[in-house]
């Protein structure tokens, strides 16, 4: 178990110039002791390569990371006693289920009835029991992906145990059960988990912590409620949530805002002068009466009921903006005119994509 | 007409444990000499390969013939070294040499097949699989061991059958190289089927011995095809700590 602090940069070319070049740009992070962290982002922002870095697969171009304060930068995995569970299950085929689990700990010639008793323990823990003296090239897939984190779990001093998509290749019915045990594990074990995954869903019920990353930054790091309520940057809001937030330009000047041009009450919340981008969750884009000062007068193009609630979409010039109404509320018909409420508490205002207000 | 010519029947069941030695040995040591030695990427590894498959573009018969002055005592390379190291060496005089040079003849023409099997069946295992037994700590043989071989298994297979059934269809640099000589000591069962069927025109017995041959094949394959497929698939031995 350890605390992992980064302050590092990669990059796969040898001199790096824009920040395009970059696989991870310039960060600064500290996963904390037993925390359970996700990292969440879509495919090619840099968060395998993160990964891959805090595991010893990869070492950064720049900066370094310490376990404990201690400086790990160009330590091996195994210097380093980190797990890690990769995307599709990695087992030993010619194998039993139980020689799998032993294989980490015979290698580090761990005494035979000590390996017999952590990999008893383990099985208990995973639910593999039963198929202990099976050949693990038989089993099913989340069996398999089972081995590969008992694998890690078996060293009962592993500082971190981090994992690379691993339910990708799992069926759905399964994917919850699996995350639930890793829930159960990290509550029992105290690990330090770290944990990459493109699905919100996923990253948001796992971790405490969530990393949101784009073109190999870390745009915000904060737990599942924040990330949703406030998100620090125009890409959080556009990924976490389903469907997104709903971005429209705006211009605040003295003592007046413009929202696609048309004059609106001021918010609560003071706000830079300059353009803006104004962003509301389509949960909170509810229903206005006729002429409110904080809504936009839109027209639907499309209702959708999707059985716990109903989703509308409006135009308004040239933007599209989505809600999510309770199925009670009364919708209107296609082509109507609507009036949404864009301003209210739990607006954001961002300016560079960077949250100000 | 009873068909009564003395054959050297004794010659030509030893052409099939013979062979298929050959064919076995060359595998193991062959995966590791790729495995260690040949790069993964960049232009020299094309090289490599390119270079390794030199002897595949080479015509049958040509194969022979460079053998066959290969061997030669009076101007071939390995003839005259032997010679100069005062060994008894003639593929033409002693039955013995004779096939010494056919094994290795053979093995010279189609290592290199084998080898850029196991070359691609190296690179088509995923990179986790090494990178999860650094994480455990697995040793080079372990990884050899417990990873590579088994993942192998379907490539070393088919590199097996078809070395088997090439080296039982064996015809041509034979042919070239010793015209199936000393005696008939080097004249294997494809010749002898030709010099049945063409050369004195028994089209009875050349016929059914033409069965019997393709029977053998199949049969070889058919037993070697499952007994592969079991060792894949048995309940794993006692892994050794």
């Amino acid at each position: 178990m350890a605390r992992i602090e980064l302050d590092l940069a990669h990059s796969y070319q040898a001199r790096p110039k824009a920040d395009a070049d970059y696989a991870l740009l310039p960060l600064r992070m500290t996963f904390e002791d037993g925390g359970a962290y996700a990292l969440l982002g879509p495919s090619g922002c840099g968060k395998t390569t993160l990964l891959n870095i805090v595991s010893g697969l990869l070492v950064p171009s720049q900066g370094g990371l310490t376990f404990d304060g201690r400086d790990v930068t160009r330590e091996s995995p195994q210097q380093r006693n980190i797990a890690q569970v990769f995307q599709f299950p990695v087992i030993y085929d010619t194998m039993t289920v139980a020689q799998n689990l032993a294989f980490p700990l015979r290698n580090r010639g761990v005494a035979p009835e000590r390996i017999k008793q952590r990999v008893g323990q383990i099985a208990e823990m995973l639910e593999l029991s039963a198929q202990l003296d099976q050949r693990a090239a038989g089993l099913a897939a989340d069996a398999k992906q089972k081995i590969s984190l008992g694998r890690g779990l078996v060293r009962d001093d592993v500082s971190a145990v981090l994992f690379d998509e691993p339910l990708t290749v799992i069926d759905p019915h399964l994917k919850w059960q699996l995350r639930r045990k890793l829930k159960q594990i990290h509550h029992e074990l105290k690990l330090t988990l770290i944990y990459v995954t493109h699905d919100q869903v996923e990253a948001l019920t796992f971790a405490d912590q969530v990393v949101v990353m784009t073109r190999g930054r870390a745009v915000q790091v904060g737990p599942a409620e924040a990330l949703f309520e406030r998100p620090a940057h125009t890409f959080v809001g556009h990924f976490i949530g389903s469907p997104g937030m709903n971005f429209l330009p705006a211009q605040a000047g003295q003592d007046l805002l413009l929202v696609v041009g048309r004059a609106m009450g001021w918010p609560d919340q003071k706000l830079p002068e300059g353009p803006l981008t104004l962003g509301v969750r389509p949960e909170y884009l509810s229903h206005a009466p006729h002429g409110d000062p904080h809504a936009l007068c839109a027209k639907v193009v499309q209702v959708q009921d999707l059985g716990t609630h109903w989703l509308v979409t409006a135009r308004i010039d040239d933007h599209t903006l989505k809600a999510r109404w309770d199925p009670e509320v009364i919708v209107p018909e296609v082509g109507d005119p609507v009036w949404l409420r864009v301003v209210g508490p739990h607006t954001c205002f961002y300016k560079d994509e960077v949250l100000v207000g | 007409m009873n068909d009564s010519k003395p054959i050297n029947q004794k010659a030509w069941w030893l052409i099939l444990p013979v062979i298929l030695c050959v064919a076995f040995s060359a595998v193991l040591p062959l995966m590791t000499v790729v495995n260690y030695s040949v790069p993964a990427k960049g232009w020299t590894s094309s090289a490599v390969l390119v270079v390794v498959a030199l002897s595949l573009l080479i015509p049958w018969n040509v194969v022979g013939t460079i053998w066959q002055i290969y061997g030669r005592a009076d101007i071939g390379l390995f003839g005259a070294a032997l010679a100069k190291l005062g060994i008894e060496y003639s593929y033409t005089g002693s039955a013995r040499d004779a096939w010494l040079t056919v094994l290795l003849m053979d093995v010279w023409h189609w290592t290199p097949l084998v080898a850029l099997l196991c070359y691609a069946g190296l690179r088509a295992i995923p990179d986790a699989y090494y990178q999860a037994a650094r994480i455990d700590g697995a040793s080079k043989w372990a990884v050899f061991r417990f990873i590579q071989l088994p993942k192998l298994r379907g490539v070393l297979m088919i590199a097996v059958l078809l070395r088997f059934m090439d080296s039982f269809m064996i015809y041509t640099e034979p042919f070239v190289l010793t015209g199936g000589g000393p005696g008939n000591a080097t004249t294997f069962l494809s010749q002898y089927l030709t010099q049945k069927a063409v050369g004195q025109f028994d089209l009875g017995p050349a016929a059914a011995f033409s069965l019997i041959y393709f029977l053998i094949i199949l049969l070889l394959c058919f037993i070697l095809y499952n007994w592969m497929q079991r060792v894949g698939t048995s309940q794993p031995t006692e892994v050794a700590s």
